[in-house]
């Protein structure tokens, strides 16, 4: 029925030699493609809504981007988190490859290790706008902001637990079939983030500077 | 967090939170209606309680039902937590109407009473009624007209259900503790704001709709994945049921559509926990976003309920004519060109806002739009049953309801949707009319009718007829005389949400709509008679052959009650109306030559881990309990994350098993007698249909 080497699923494939994981990977990727689409929708409502509050009057006489955004800082967070994505590729690759566990596992912590070092600055960017009274209960564009920001954040806490798990699970249960699925579907969540992340990057903070 | 200082280990859970003592310390008839409503609540889980404890049932309510994972399960319970909450919808509705009949300078309720009334009346008829219902219908059917074993998750499909069940039981928990939202089902802000209504009220609103909007997202996954991969082998999307394409839409519209909701549920959340300026009055809040969110979920969220009840429609007619469905392919692009255009529209639900009257035309216009696809759809169903040999069964007559009353409906959509004319009834009655006109005849009517159609494949036998028709006919009676006289009303001007209004003119017209809330409140009870007589008299209407309508889909094709397994052999699918060819060709039936072992989901208690867990997660935070808010979070997370960790999540039904099941009923079937469809509602009828088509028709 289909070609050997036919893509099951938009994405990253884990390719026929991958047996059975491969065909069982089809449903559980493409379900995860929908579900991205649906917190896609999220992302661009919160990012419509920020759009609407950042003005003269959603900022109510309080702070304005030009006070508050630390571009050194958040460009360092940007570096951090597309070298995470690059890392994560390399990790998604090592498991298409069959490559020895413990590399795939290497790579994941690598990429864990970056995604936490943004979520550090990411604190510490919060951490200076409230100690300059930028809080959320200042503004409308304060509360935008916070909300935007903090929404990736949230999604990138949630993707640092994930790939937690899941190198606990390739270590425990070793590279079984839906393990693998659930790696495919980790790197997804990971790049998404990433391309999200360059949305508020050039909307929030190039876009608030301009 | 906000304001109170709290010092008890209960947040702001306190003695006066109990509605009851409320009635107490203040006694009014207003209070004892509210204790009454908690008093019932509270001896009605009780008595349920009760019962399951007495019928010893609590082995097999758990075993076979709250921790199965099959797909046909999981639709019942959704259809009867619909049901239940259907009872206390139509209360509140018929404790309105009475309210208003005698509200010419007052009433016996008192205002933010009445308020609560419409909030929850709606809340629980569009989140816990109607979405409910359609989903179990769903959950049911697509699956059996896919030919497909189960959904594509069906642990997912588990926890959708457990959080929809979440949301219905914080709008039952807040008749008896505290009070709920009184801004109606929209909850608008900056009303509901922390400045307006510090209380729990818009809390209950909101965690018990962010809750149930995460389960119903998922189920929209769900089912789009099952429609896009679980087809059987030769079921194209064009061969699928009309049902399955209105599912389609829906999902996708689940998908998209509640995004904003949950959005606007959660910023209007840290609006009110966290200080957040999104929609307060002052420091640069804007009310407007949430009124944009808000309807860019709820005009899509009507279509979502009303396309999968077309569905039903077209699975009924064309059964009950006798006859293929007119135009499937014009049904299809109509229900997709619907779908479509219901994310274009939402600003026709406040043309009064302050936008440009450009704006307003645009909104206008795609409105009126929606009316071409609606009319094809009409006129489809009409043509279906032109020249048919129509049995007037109960499903029936709901679709002839439906036709002529969704019909005024509808058009009275169309004038709404003209801004000049919604200038005027603005606010008014009459767009309650409307919306009920649309929602009773075309959602409510359309799951009655599914109910009707089938329930003798859910559980084996018919449901009777006359309590049926009874039902059917006093439902198109009530809704006429309840809701008709609100458009005239409407027009005179009365504004919608009046707990007490001051026209005299008004009161033969409140008079008659209170007499139409009662002929509802007898048609509910003639479904509840039905229920019972027809459960009473199950042996003289079995149908465990599973075809007694002379179906026409792969659904009746297999035993009523269907096994765990759905199908014996994955049915090979080779034209439309797969199941009408094959008895036409003489595949139906067929001894299979090789059985396989088939491997199914395992039970599991997440379902319920998650029910409980979040009802308590939602009940802390609309208490400021924090420790509660952690602990429930923290055990919902580790039973989610352990779970992940178990890789033994299926159980093998062995071959000889099934073999064994099916070769029974086969020969059972070849031994029974062919109905006709003139003996279509006797106690003949046990499930095997003598194929009738229409004259010069092959299929």
């Amino acid at each position: 029925m289909t070609q050997p080497n036919a893509k099951l699923h938009p994405g990253l494939n884990l390719g026929h030699h991958h047996g059975e994981a491969h065909n069982q990977a089809e449903t559980v990727v493409f379900g995860f493609w929908v579900f991205l689409m649906s917190d896609l929708i999220l992302f661009g409502l919160t990012f419509a809504s920020y759009i609407t509050l950042a003005n003269n009057m959603g900022m109510a006489s309080g702070p304005t981007p030009a006070d508050i955004i630390d571009l050194v800082n958040v460009f360092a967070q940007t570096v951090l988190l597309l070298v995470s994505s690059l890392t994560f590729g390399v990790a998604s690759l090592t498991m298409r490859h069959k490559m020895p566990a413990k590399v795939t596992i290497a790579w994941l912590g690598l990429s864990l290790v970056l995604g936490l070092a943004f979520l550090g600055l990411a604190a510490l960017d919060f951490l200076n706008m409230a100690n300059q009274g930028a809080v959320p209960s200042r503004s409308g564009y304060l509360s935008g902001l916070w909300s935007l920001v903090g929404l990736h954040a949230v999604h990138v806490t949630a993707g640092c637990f994930w790939i937690m798990i899941m190198i606990a699970q390739i270590a425990v249960l070793g590279l079984h079939p839906i393990v693998k699925s659930r790696v495919l579907r980790l790197g997804l969540f990971w790049h998404f983030l990433d391309i999200v992340w360059i949305g508020i990057f050039s909307i929030v903070y190039l876009g608030g500077l301009l | 967090m906000s304001g109170e200082a709290q010092t008890s280990w209960l947040g702001r859970l306190n003695i006066d939170s109990l509605s009851i003592w409320r009635a107490i310390e203040n006694p009014s008839v207003s209070e004892f209606v509210g204790a009454g409503a908690a008093l019932v609540a509270i001896f009605g889980g009780i008595g349920a309680l009760v019962l399951i404890t007495w019928l010893r049932a609590w082995g097999t309510l758990w075993r076979d039902w709250l921790t199965s994972t099959d797909h046909k399960k999981i639709g019942v319970m959704y259809c009867v937590l619909a049901l239940v909450m259907l009872l206390r919808g139509v209360i509140e509705g018929v404790v309105m109407r009475t309210q208003q009949a005698f509200g010419m300078g007052g009433g016996f309720l008192a205002p933010e009473h009445f308020s609560e009334l419409f909030s929850t009346h709606g809340t629980i008829m569009i989140f816990f009624v109607a979405m409910p219902f359609i989903i179990g219908i769903t959950n049911y059917v697509m699956p059996l007209q896919l030919g497909a074993r189960d959904m594509s998750f069906p642990v997912l499909n588990q926890i959708s259900l457990a959080l929809t069940a979440t949301g219905a039981a914080l709008v039952m928990i807040s008749l008896v503790l505290g009070e709920f939202a009184t801004g109606g089902w929209t909850n608008y802000p900056p009303y509901t704001g922390k400045d307006f209504q510090p209380g729990p009220g818009p809390d209950y609103w909101i965690w018990a709709i962010v809750l149930s909007g995460l389960g119903t997202t998922l189920t929209g996954i769900n089912f789009a994945v099952t429609l896009y991969k679980e087809r059987a082998p030769g079921m194209t999307l064009f061969r699928m049921p009309i049902f399955c394409w209105t599912v389609l839409c829906a999902s996708i519209v689940m998908i998209f559509a509640l995004p904003p909701l949950t959005l606007a549920a959660l910023m209007l959340a840290a609006d009110r926990y966290l200080d957040f300026h999104f929609f307060t009055n002052d420091l640069g809040g804007n009310m407007m976003n949430y009124v944009n969110l808000f309807w860019l979920f709820g005009h899509p969220e009507v279509y979502l309920l009303v396309i999968p009840a077309y569905g039903v429609f077209s699975e009924v007619v064309p059964t009950f004519s006798g006859k293929r469905l007119y135009g499937y392919n014009s049904m299809v692009y109509a229900t997709m060109a619907i779908a479509v255009l219901s994310f274009c529209v939402w600003l026709h639900h406040f043309f009064t806002m302050g936008q440009s009257a450009n704006v307003n035309i645009a909104f206008g216009i795609a409105s009126m739009a929606i009316a071409v696809p609606t009319g094809v759809k009409i006129y489809n169903w009409v043509a279906t049953m032109y020249r048919a040999r129509i049995r007037m069964t109960v499903p029936m007559i709901y679709a002839t309801g439906f036709f002529f009353l969704f019909t005024i409906g509808g058009l009275t959509g169309v004038m709404l949707a003209n801004p000049v004319i919604s200038y005027q009834v603005h606010n008014t009655l009459f767009l309650v009319a409307h919306f009920h006109n649309v929602l009773i005849p075309g959602v409510l009517f359309g799951i009655f009718a599914g109910y009707h159609f089938w329930f003798p494949k859910v559980f084996g036998f018919r449901l009777e007829e006359r309590w049926g028709k009874r039902a059917a006919c006093l439902w198109v009676v009530g809704f006429c005389f309840t809701f008709l006289p609100l458009y005239a009303l409407g027009l005179m001007g009365m504004p919608r949400r009046s707990v007490m209004w001051d026209d005299p003119a008004f009161q033969p017209f409140m008079w008659l709509a209170l007499v139409g809330a009662l002929t509802i409140l007898s048609a509910v009870t003639a479904l509840g008679i039905q229920l019972w007589v027809s459960v009473r008299n199950r042996a003289a209407t079995a149908c465990p052959l599973g075809d007694p309508w002379n179906g026409r889909t792969l659904e009746w094709s297999i035993p009523s009650p269907p096994p765990p397994y759905n199908f014996a052999q994955v049915p090979q699918v080779r034209t439309r109306d797969d199941f009408t060819d094959a008895k036409a060709t003489g595949r139906a039936y067929q001894p299979l030559s090789a059985y396989e072992d088939i491997e199914m989901p395992r039970n599991t208690a997440i379902g319920m881990i998650v029910l409980i867990g979040s009802t308590l997660l939602g009940l802390a935070l609309i208490f400021w309990i924090w420790w509660l808010a952690i602990v429930s979070v923290g055990v919902m997370l580790t039973a989610l994350i352990g779970r992940t960790f178990w890789l033994n999540t299926t159980y093998t039904i062995p071959a000889e098993e099934i073999a064994r099941d099916h070769q029974a009923w086969l020969a059972e079937v070849h031994a029974a007698q062919r109905i006709t469809r003139a003996e279509e509602t006797q106690a003949a009828n046990r499930g095997r249909a003598a194929l009738e088509l229409p004259q010069g028709v092959s299929v």
